[in-house]
């Protein structure tokens, strides 16, 4: 693979690095942390809304992220062709 | 124990049969793969790695611990929640797949040949020693306070049992198939855990789902309150002069994102998680095997916060009864349990010196509450009550409250759920404390033999002397943790908690900057990872001793550093500042040294791309 192939797979993979951890950073220290005073003031049945992003939410979001990371890396894989 | 109770003959033959099990397929594995050591993990199916490695993750800190403390801790407790489950996203995206592809053995390994120093090495085995030890006392702690109530000993001779059986366990499973015996561990542990928190989510709301039941209208036995269950509990706790359930932190806003930052970075820093992903085929199994993993990990953690809310109400309720139809508000609205009545499950727990009832005003009567708390502190004054009469601990050492760490063993019995549940439970307990003080002495042992002695010290030294330094090791790691754990730091999951903060401020920060900063050198990652340990170490041991001996703690007020003085962190949540600390000094150092030479920089390169990725090699 030529170094300009190599440096755009990185830079792809980076972008999605990225853009998840951002949503992962938001789902834990932002509305579980940060903003759960005022989230707490909406419901999700039984649960104060920030509350339930602390102690339910941020979790179910993680394992999405760590899904959605292995499926994209596989697609980027297929994409520059560097599959093993 | 001459009169064996109908409990007591469930917990040994529970407890016997799943040990028979484990170490029946430790042999049946041993077996079947003679001389495939190091690769245990690569004819496995992803989804029972996953297992295995839940199972090698989830340990006293999350079963035993972990619910107690966010049944106290409230919405506090949740920097355990997201910081042990988080931790994995960065696992995943950053350094599984690099590190599989890679394809060495240990940690040190990579941070060796990364930083082509030996220096470097050796400060990662310090760091990944130091680390691991702190983790194996915090399990000792949740062993000892499992083995007490099981075998109804003292919390000190329960360690010393533990101490034993951990040794011979981890000398036997700790050679070959590991994997396959944490499979069935996992199975156990997660039964264990469920299984009661779905009798007592259908006891107190109705619904089998805990994770649904904890946001559920609270309807004990059936009968509906119209209140939601997090509603009854905030009542409930705030009327007892305690912190609103909901709302209740553990110190500030800061405080609770260094808590939870340190522990997602110390997550993707620990060598016996990593170690997990050097073993599986290829660089896209690496990825999956990270989301399996979290896959099962979360069914007990979405799980713990039910568990730790609706422990928390069984066991007040237990002590005290509130009132029916009385317009009495606060404390008066409770009514003490007589001593008399105390349950069986208390008296049990009592032995152990974990739970104690003190009769501070000789009224016969059980008085629980927060006396810390001024209005409550007015209301129990014209009630008679001369302080709140839980404690844990031995003789005049009583200290106020419950020993948290006996909240999730305790829970099915304050429930009154029937015996083989609670007879599980501690199976399940010990199957979690088990699976990772023989992962993590494993881990320890190998730095020790493999990476010091092996590679640096003693090069000729032959494989059965190899084993041998590894065995010993292990057995020196067990005995410090044991002593250690006599007078551990904190409640299991606190303990826990250092050893990731350790991790946090040593490995990860040397291990990401390996993959992702190609200019990043041997001596600014030598001086990051010293200078982020060193900083975090020494937080640590200023609140609670040096090498957590009591009494060596070296507080100054009177120079500014009270508790928590740095901008109100606690120790618990320093590696997070330690990591940033390591960072920032890796950057500045390697900034005004020589950039690492060609061929480490075409290695980065080759880590960064999946294609060639061979079978993971020892040398």
């Amino acid at each position: 693979m030529t170094p300009e192939n190599r440096s755009d797979y990185w830079k792809a993979n980076i972008r999605l690095v990225t853009i998840l951890l951002i949503i992962w950073f938001i789902a834990s220290y932002g509305l579980a942390i940060l903003l759960v005073e005022p989230l707490n003031q909406f419901y999700l049945g039984g649960y104060p809304l920030g509350f339930w992003f602390a102690q339910q939410g941020s979790i179910y979001v993680f394992l999405v992220l760590i899904f959605a990371y292995a499926f994209g890396m596989n697609r980027l894989d297929k994409k520059f062709d560097v599959e093993e | 124990m001459s009169n064996l109770s109908n409990l007591d003959i469930w917990t040994y033959s529970v407890v016997g049969f799943t040990f028979a099990t484990y170490i029946g397929i430790a042999i049946w594995a041993r077996a079947g793969t003679t001389g495939e050591f190091y690769v245990a993990g690569k004819g496995v199916h992803p989804v029972l790695n996953g297992m295995a490695t839940g199972a090698d993750w989830m340990s006293a800190a999350s079963f035993i611990s972990m619910a107690g403390l966010i049944a106290f801790n409230g919405y506090g407790g949740s920097v355990f929640l997201m910081g042990w489950t988080g931790g994995y996203v960065l696992l995943a995206l950053l350094l599984a797949p690099y590190l599989r592809k890679f394809g060495k053995f240990t940690v040190p390994e990579f941070i060796g040949d990364r930083y082509y120093s030996q220096t470097a090495r050796i400060v990662a085995v310090i760091c990944l020693i130091l680390a691991s030890i702190t983790y194996v006392i915090g399990q000792m702690k949740g062993i000892g306070v499992a083995f007490s109530r099981f075998l109804e000993v003292s919390y000190d001779m329960g360690l010393y049992i533990g101490m034993a059986i951990v040794a011979v366990y981890a000398v036997l499973g700790g050679m070959k198939g590991i994997t396959y015996t944490q499979i069935a561990q996992y199975v156990v542990l997660i039964m264990a855990y469920t299984i009661p928190a779905i009798f007592i989510s259908l006891n107190l709301t109705g619904n089998p789902f805990p994770q649904l039941g904890l946001g559920s209208e609270y309807a004990p036995d059936g009968v509906a309150s119209g209140v939601s269950m997090l509603a009854k509990l905030d009542q409930v706790v705030t009327e007892l002069g305690f912190k609103e359930y909901t709302t209740q932190t553990m110190g500030s806003t800061l405080n609770m994102f260094a808590y939870t930052l340190s522990l997602m970075i110390g997550t993707a820093g620990l060598p016996h998680v990593i170690i997990r992903f050097f073993t599986v085929p290829t660089v896209k199994s690496a990825r999956f095997s990270a989301g399996w993993a979290l896959v099962f990990i979360a069914i007990l953690y979405t799980t713990a916060p039910a568990v730790g809310a609706m422990a928390r109400l069984n066991f007040i309720d237990t002590l005290m009864i509130e009132k029916t139809e009385t317009t009495e508000q606060g404390l008066a609205a409770f009514e003490p349990l007589p001593g008399d009545d105390l349950p069986g499950w208390f008296q049990n727990w009592s032995q152990t010196g974990l739970l104690v009832w003190k009769d501070l005003n000789d009224d016969g009567l059980v008085q629980y509450y927060n006396d810390k708390n001024d209005a409550t502190i007015a209301e129990a004054d014209a009630l008679g009550y001369k302080g709140s009469e839980i404690f844990h601990g031995t003789g005049d050492a009583l200290k106020p409250g419950p020993d948290l760490d006996i909240m999730v063993l305790a829970n099915p019995e304050i429930a009154g759920l029937p015996n083989w549940v609670i007879a599980l439970i501690v199976a399940g307990g010990l199957a979690a404390a088990l699976s990772t003080a023989a992962g993590l002495l494993l881990a320890i042992s190998s730095a020790i033999s493999h990476d010091l002695l092996k590679s640096v010290f003693m090069k000729d030294i032959s494989e059965k002397a190899e084993l041998n330094a590894g065995r010993l090791s292990m057995i020196g790691a067990i005995i410090v943790a044991g002593y250690l754990g006599l007078n551990p730091p904190g409640f299991a999951a606190g303990t826990v908690a250092i050893a990731f903060g350790l991790a946090a401020s040593s490995i990860f920060p040397a291990l990401m900057l390996g993959i992702f900063y190609k200019r990043m050198n041997n001596v600014g990652a030598v001086a990051g990872m010293i200078a982020g340990i060193t900083v975090t170490l020494l937080y640590v041991f200023q609140h609670k001793g040096i090498f957590f001996i009591p009494g060596t703690e070296f507080l100054a007020p009177q120079l500014g550093m009270g508790a928590d003085w740095f901008f109100g962190i606690s120790p618990n949540a320093f590696g997070a500042v330690g990591a940033v600390v390591n960072f920032a000094v890796a950057f500045l150092v390697s900034a005004v040294t020589a950039p690492p030479p060609e061929h480490i920089q075409h290695l980065v390169e080759d880590v960064r791309v999946p294609r060639g990725a061979g079978d993971a090699t020892g040398h």
